[in-house]
Formats: structure tokens, sequence, C-alpha cells
């Protein structure tokens, strides 16, 4: 087996110097009757070559090549190929959690530089090294609100991710937290008039996304109001991270969660991506997941640590902040590099062309199908209502090597016919305008067909 | 210093401040491409809503940048630098050719929502990895949603819960051995459990007679770690299983040290209802700095109905897709599917292996360890005598004599060019020095490891304070980790004066 760096020679120098007759002494500790007396029915022993092989098999089965208009939490960006290079370094990526920092500087120092940009991009004054994903960050900063309040009800926009709605119900479920839903109106953010309703004495906090769901900027604002004058915190997780670029961030909120994969982390079929939570220094003792501090060493000169682990699970055990343990280190890297990369400058250029490509696309959509919740601001995600069923149209656009938007009926079974349409500084023209020429296509024969029904009936 | 060591010797060391403070305006290592469709007006568009200034974010060049980690890369130590003895860590060699496939561009650029139809190669591999994970363990289906291994505990748990909800009652407590991980304890709280000890014997194992006095109907599963953080088998694991099946409980393996069993013993066989495993410990998937990770949930059948959606299944047609209709399901755990980048990897690592590398593996893992056993004993004291499997754990008895402890011997040890073991853990051996050297190790690079431990034995005899003060070869001393957390500064501000950075427009 190529990985192991021993001979038959050394097992057996080895195991005479252990004092063990052969290599099943060393198992006798098991019962027999356990032990497995035959080989693993997993495939045999490949060459490398054929592992490749295999792999490249899987990925042109894998929609290799196809124009992609799906967001919906998973963002399509073009990826810098230095963020590779640098990750591939085996002192990070073969490296451990960097609990021994005199020899884990290099992790350290980049966390802390991480923890200092998504604090400049949130608004917010601290930010921990990374979550899971966005979804459990939501949910992990719910969890947060609640211990800073002492309260548990929990009021959460529709708007917000649906599978992001579906981990927080998961999570809640067995820590006595009542989930009220707020429906979302007209232009596609939250009903206030409901919200004020609902949150009262009782509410831990409210909980949005912005830009939500639908790509629709929130009144977070107003929304954080509501929700102050009641003595209940605001939560607002971001999905898509590049809108932070040309976006106000929500800086009236108490707590932000948000998914970093936008950042220079690959879609990756949904994993691994990396969640982070942000807040304000008063609430840092109630935060889940690791921090990096500076200190100093006996010299006097500076270094970083991780600190606050008072919070964590291997030294309070069943009273943590939360069970996190090994997070995202990896691919908080790769969100710190590409942060790193565009900047101060190029962050807002990058989302100013996210701007540009769905705003085009918007227009053109709406010659030929409604575009919803075009009332309100939003980043690079809108919904388009069609005739046709969108699971067909996902259907024949496939055929043309297009990954058409999202059928929205599976989680909003209101929005009928509508799909969520997602365009990034990746999407091009060319693509624009051949998916909404198909879908033109459908809604004139579809227009046509439904005349002929109509007159049918009226037959 | 009198013991020169044969691994390491010091390196220049580059100085590299942070990031921000190489920023200046008008550097910049970005360029888009012309934009092919109209511009348009932020403000037109966005309204009150736009963003008028990103603060304090660095502006600098691509050499810059390539610099900039490459240096702070250098102040890492690595698997590819050398042994990193982390007990129960299983920090095992990374394949490349995991990295390689887990890059192809249908499989790192697949979108989670795409099409069934055009996700067949995901599929699969989530498919042929899910086979493979369930022969290891010998159960009979699996969840690859959790994100890591205190997330694939609380899925266990959650699971736990529902079946024993189905069965009645979900009851009250889950029994935790006194030598378990913090995540464990942790993730009961998480799921609403209350937690009750579980005293170790003599030898380091669960006290079957003291667990079968404490089984009662208010305890919905115990959560074990099998081998347990001593390294040590739990050799009345078929009564121990019986006790809880009798009372209705479950017995719940957290598979942590499955380095030691792969190809040679399955749970499944000695009566685990459910477990998670590390894809990054077990299957070699980098811990990249502390993550990702993953930790997919193996469960025997009347656990399945429980599993969190969706579940993988296979169509009439078939192909493969996704079943959302699962009414039992403890519900959703993360977004999308898992750490699926992950899986690749995972599955990369089994194909490369195969049945006769997997059970290589673990005997070679398990060899290792007891070769470290037998070098370290006499300079170290071995507060259990039990058989080790995969790993080993010492006490500092001997050298606490002297005033040195676990955590300085540990930071004397990077000085010989070794990773520390993992410190003080667990917390039922006092001042513990645990050792799992896994299978990656050569007996050359073993060797040294034990020649560097006896040598740190015989400096805290004739020098206690020069091993006190350790490291000494490390780019920084010991860091103040008191004053880090009495007044935190967890980000950088800029010099309130002559700062050389970019401030806000």
């Amino acid at each position: 087996m190529r990985y192991l760096p021993k001979s038959p020679a050394d097992r057996e120098v080895i195991l005479k110097a252990i004092g063990a007759r052969s290599i099943d002494d060393l198992f006798s500790p098991i019962p027999a009757q356990y032990r497995l007396q035959r080989d693993l029915k997993v495939p045999r022993q490949m060459a490398e070559s054929e592992i490749v092989d295999w792999f490249r098999e899987r990925s042109r089965e894998n929609g290799d090549g196809y124009a992609i208009f799906l967001g919906a939490g998973a963002y399509y960006h073009y990826r810098p190929v230095i963020i590779d290079s640098l990750i591939s370094r085996g002192e990070f990526l073969t490296a451990y959690t960097p609990y021994q920092a005199e020899i884990s500087q290099g992790t350290l120092q980049s966390i802390f530089e991480f923890q200092t940009m998504i604090c400049e991009l949130t608004g917010m004054e601290v930010a921990n090294a990374s979550m899971y994903d966005g979804s459990t960050a939501a949910t992990e900063a719910v969890m947060m609100a609640v211990r800073l309040t002492g309260r548990r009800s929990v009021v959460v926009g529709r708007s917000v991710h649906p599978e992001y709605r579906e981990v927080l119900r998961t999570y809640a479920s067995h820590q006595s937290m009542p989930l009220t839903t707020v429906p979302f109106v007209d232009n596609g953010r939250l009903d206030l008039k409901e919200l004020e309703r609902l949150v009262t004495k009782e509410t831990a906090c409210v909980l949005i996304q912005s830009p939500n769901f639908f790509g629709t900027v929130e009144e977070v604002a107003t929304v954080a109001d509501i929700a102050h004058k009641q003595g209940a915190m605001l939560v607002v997780s971001i999905a898509e991270a590049v809108s932070l670029g040309i976006v106000e961030p929500p800086r009236q909120a108490d707590i932000i969660a948000m998914e970093a994969q936008s950042f220079g982390v690959p879609l990756g079929f949904g994993g691994p991506y990396c969640g982070v939570i942000a807040t304000r220094e008063q609430s840092v003792r109630q935060m889940p997941g690791r921090l990096v501090g500076q200190t100093v060493d006996r010299n006097g000169k500076r270094g970083f640590v991780l600190t606050l682990a008072t919070r964590e699970q291997h030294i309070r055990r069943e009273k943590a902040t939360s069970n996190i343990c090994t997070n995202q280190a990896l691919v908080a890297l790769m969100v710190n590099i590409f942060m790193t990369i565009y900047g101060k400058v190029g962050l807002r250029e990058l989302a100013r062309q996210n701007l540009a490509k769905t705003a085009y696309a918007g227009q053109q959509f709406g010659k030929h199908a409604r575009v919803l919740f075009s009332g309100a601001p939003r980043f690079n995600e809108f919904v388009v209502e069609t005739s046709e069923d969108p699971y067909a149209i996902h259907g024949r656009l496939l055929g043309h090597k297009i990954i058409a938007g999202l059928p929205l009926k599976k989680f909003y079974p209101e929005l009928g016919n509508a799909a969520l349409w997602c365009c990034t500084e990746l999407t091009t023209r060319t693509a624009i305008d051949t998916a909404v020429g198909l879908v033109a296509e459908s809604e004139r024969s579809v227009k046509s067909a439904k005349e002929a029904d109509v007159e049918e009936v009226t037959r | 210093m009198k013991h020169m060591t044969r691994k390491a010797t010091r390196h220049v060391n580059q100085n590299e401040g942070l990031i921000f403070e190489k920023s200046s305006p008008g550097k910049a290592a970005w360029k888009l491409p012309p934009l092919d469709v109209p511009d348009v007006d932020a403000k037109q568009l966005l309204g009150d809503c736009e963003r008028k200034d990103l603060g304090w974010m660095p502006e600098v060049s691509e050499i810059e940048i390539i610099r900039h980690f490459t240096r702070l890369s250098t102040w890492n130590y690595a698997i590819d630098l050398g042994m990193y003895p982390l007990g129960s860590c299983t920090m095992k060699y990374n394949p490349r050719v995991n990295e390689v496939v887990a890059r192809l561009d249908g499989i790192a650029n697949g979108h989670p929502y795409q099409p069934e139809k055009a996700s067949q190669g995901a599929l699969r591999i989530i498919k042929t990895l899910s086979e493979c994970l369930i022969e290891i363990t010998g159960m009979d289906a699996i969840t690859l949603q959790p994100a890591a291994g205190a997330h694939g505990e609380m899925t266990g748990l959650l699971l736990v819960r529902a079946y024993q909800e189905a069965k009645g009652h979900p009851r009250k407590k889950i029994l935790i051995p006194d030598s378990a991980h913090g995540t464990n304890p942790a993730t009961a709280a998480m799921v609403g459990y209350a937690v009750e000890n579980l005293k170790s014997n003599a030898q380091g194992m669960v006290d079957v007679a003291a667990l079968a006095a404490q089984m009662n109907e208010d305890i919905a599963a115990l959560m074990l770690t099998n081998p347990n953080t001593l390294g040590v088998f739990e050799q009345e694991i078929a009564r121990i299983a019986e006790i809880l099946h009798a009372k209705g409980g479950l017995l719940y393996m957290d598979g942590a040290n499955m380095n030691a069993l792969v190809g040679k013993v399955r749970p499944g066989d000695f009566g685990v209802d459910l477990m998670h495993l590390n894809l990054h410990k077990t299957f070699s998937t980098p811990h990249g700095g502390g993550g990702p990770g993953s930790g997919p949930v193996a469960v025997k059948q009347m656990l399945e109905p429980f599993l969190p959606t969706p579940a993988l299944a296979t169509k009439p047609d078939g192909t493969l897709g996704f079943d959302y209709n699962r009414p039992q399901s403890v519900g959703r755990v993360r977004a999308f599917y898992g750490n699926f980048g992950m899986f690749v990897r995972a599955l990369a690592y089994i194909f490369a292996n195969g049945p006769d590398g997997l059970r290589q593996t673990t005997e070679d893992a398990v060899l290792n360890a007891n070769y470290i056993r037998k070098g370290l004993e006499g300079g170290y004291e071995l507060p259990y005598s039990t058989p080790s499997m995969h790993e080993v754990v010492f006490s500092d008895k001997l050298q606490a004599r002297k005033g040195v402890r676990t955590m300085d011997i540990a930071k004397r040890l990077i000085d010989y060019g070794f990773h520390p073991y993992t410190t003080a853990f667990p917390l039922i051996v006092p001042g513990a020095l645990m050792i799992e050297p896994t299978e990656s190790e050569s007996k050359e690079e073993m060797d040294l490891f034990i020649e560097a431990m006896h040598s740190i034995a015989a400096e805290v005899e004739e020098d206690p304070q020069m091993v006190l003060a350790a490291p000494h070869s490390t780019r920084v001393s010991r860091l103040d980790e008191v004053a880090a957390a009495r007044k935190p500064v967890l980000r950088w501000k800029p010099e309130p004066e002559g700062n050389t950075g970019s401030g806000p427009a």
C-alpha cells in the first residue's frame, strides 16, 4: 500500500521489539468472535491513475461545462487561482487546529485577519473563526440570542432560506424554543405589520435574511426597531457574501450569521462552505466557535492564540455555548485570501458587475414573463413567473447546456410557476440572451396553447 | 543545549506583519473583464441600501499576497513536515490525489440544486461512499449530512431521541464515561438530554457492574468511544450492549478512534446501534488547521426511518436522486447534503487502499502505537497497563516531581521537531500525554520521537528550568494566554496616527 512507510522487514523488527509473535497478538483485546475473518467488501485497491479516471467519469456526469443560473444559497463566482496555490501548501492543508500556538502562528494570524475583515464588511465588532455553514451559523446565532436575552421564542422571516429554517427547526425542537413565521408581501419583503404583531416581550430574537432568499434587500432598520422596541435581538443571515461589496450591511443587527461561500469557495455540490458569526463586543462570551486573539510572548513579541476557550466544549463540557469543535478553517482561509485579493475596491466592483448582470437579465426576462417582487431593491437574484412549469423549462434548457433558475413550488407552493434565477459576474450576456430566448419561446407557445384551450372551452 | 536533536535545526523565519499593515490605496490584486451588459447606477437600483464604503479592507498586489501567506505558512507545523502524534486526532497522511479529484470541474463546480439528471456523478460518489462506510462499520444505513464529528454526535442523539419517542417516551439522560471527549456532554445538552457520568474501572474500561446498576428506563443511550480515549478496546463490549438493550437503551459509538478497527472488526457486529465517523480522521481528509471535517452517522435498520432529510434513493429508472418524503425524519441538520468535497476525498482514500490496504493501515496504526509504548516505558509512567490499540496514554508523574508537567514536555518536544501529543486529556489521567502516531510514521521517524522523549526526560532531571521555558527554537516563545483572555483583542484596528493603511473615505 503506497501510503504506508514500512517494509515487511520493518514490521518484523517492530513486532520483535514489542515482544509480540504476530500482528494478531495486538488485536487480541477484541473478543475473537467479532474479529473479521474476511476482506471488507469495498472496491479493490486502485492505482492513482484509475482513481483519477473514475472521478473524471463522475465529473463528466455532473453538469460539467453548463451555464448556470442557480443561486439560492450557493453562488458561482470566479475563484482567483492563487487561492488554491496557497491553501495547497502542506503547512496550511495538513495542520491541526492551532492549539499549540508557537508552531501555529500561520493559521492563527490568518484567522485574526479573517476576523478583522469580516468585522469590516459586516459592521460588527467581533467575528469568530468560522461555523460549519450559513444554515448552522444562523441557527447557532439564534441560540446565542436565546442565551443572551433569557427569552425563548423566535420569530423567523419566511423569506429566510427554506433549508436554513429547516435546520433551525431541527435544533430548536429540543430546546423548547417556539418558532413563528412572518410572511412576506408583494414586494418580496417581510410583512412589517405582521412582524410588529408577532414580536412580543417573550421574543428572544427576530431572524431575517438580507438579501433574502428571493434576492430582495430587507428593510433592516425598521425590522431592528420593531425587535428592539420589545427588547428582542435582531439576527440577520447573509447568504450571498458578495452583496456586502455594494449593499449596506445590516449594522442595526445584534448578531450577523453569514455564509461566506461566495468568497472563493467552490460550489462543490453544497459543501464544504464557511459559516461565520459576527456580533458586538458585549455579546462575545455567548458566542459559539473558535476565536483568535492577539497577545505577546515572553519577549514582548506580538503573537496570536485561541482565546476565550472557557466558552467551549473541551473546557465547559455540557455547559458550553455549543458542541462545535472542528469548524471550517481551511475554507475560512480561502475566504480570507479572496477578501485580501479583491479588498476595498475590488469587492465593490465585483458586486457592481453582479448588480449590472442581474439588472440586465431582469429586464430581458421581464419582456416575456413576469418578474415578481420588483418593487424593492435586489442584489443578484430575481424571481420569474412563467406560464410553463419551471421544471419543464429546466428540462428544456438542460438540452442547451443551461441550468435554469430554481423552481420555487417545492418551498413556496403559493408561488406556483415561479423560479429563482441568479446572475453573477460569470454569467455572460450570451447565456442570458439564450436563456431568455428559450423561455420566451415556450411562453409564446404556452400562451397560444392556452388561447386555443379557451377557444375550445368557449366553443 | 546539551541534547542536540537529530531531526530539527533552526531555520530562517521571516518577519511578516498583518496584511492591513501592507495596504495602500491604488494597489490591487484583481482584474475584472469588461462588462458585457449596460453599466448600472447603484444608487438608482439600491437607493438607501447602497453601501458607500468598505472600511479598512486591504489594498495589496498579488505578489504581496503570495509572500504574505507563504511566509505565514512557514510558521505552522504540519503532517507534511513530520510526525503529529495528537491522540484521538488521527493525524495521518493526506493523499494528494484526493485534492486533485476534488478539484475536477464537474465535481468542484456542481451546484447543489442542479437537476438530479445532471447530478448523477455527485450522487454516484455519495452512494459509493455510503456503501463502503456501511460495510466498514457493519451498519445498515447512513447519512453523510453532518459537517463534523460533533455535528454527527448531535445527529446521532437526535436519532436516539426520535427512536425513543417512537417507542413511547424520549427518556431523560445520556450516559457518558468520564474518559469521553468534551463534545459528548456538550452534544447531549444541545439535544435536551441530561448527562450522567459513568466511571471507568481500574483497567480504564467501562465498569460493567456500575453500568448495570446505573442503567434504567430514564437512560436513552450510552455514548461510548471504542477504543476509548486511553486507546483501550472495551473488551466487555458485548455485555455493555446487552445491559443497555435489556432496558431499552441504545449503544452510541463515537467513532473518533475508528482508525484502530477498520478492516479488523465492525462496530455493527459487536452491538453498536449507531455511530459517527470522522472522515477527517480515519479517512484521511485534511484537517486544514481546524476543518472542514465530515461526520457521517451510520445506523442499524430500526433507526433508518429517522435519518435526516433528504436521503439518497435509487429511482425506478435506475438513476439516483434524493428522497424528501420521510415523515419520521429528525429533519435537516445542515443545508444541502453535507461536506461533499470531503466525501470525494474519503472515497479516493478507500479506493487507494482497497480491503487489503485498509486492513494493513489499521494493523500498522496499532503496531506503531505499541512500538512507541514499548519505547517510552520506563521513561514515562504508564498509568494503565491494559493493552493499547492505536494510541497510548502516559502521565507526567515522574516529571512532575521536578515541577515539569505534560504541557512543558509538549512544548519542549517542539524544539525536537515534533508536534506535541495531546496534553492533559483524557481527564481521568492527571497530567496525561496522549500519543497516537497513526500508520503514517516510519520506524525511523518513531525512533527519532522516542529518542526525543527520552532526551527530554533526561533534561527534566538535569535542567528542569530549561524545559519549563521551552520552546526555544520557535518564532515566538510561550504566549500570554491569560492576557489574551482578560482583555481580548480579536481584530486589528488602525493606529490612531501614522498608519499606512487606507482608511475609510
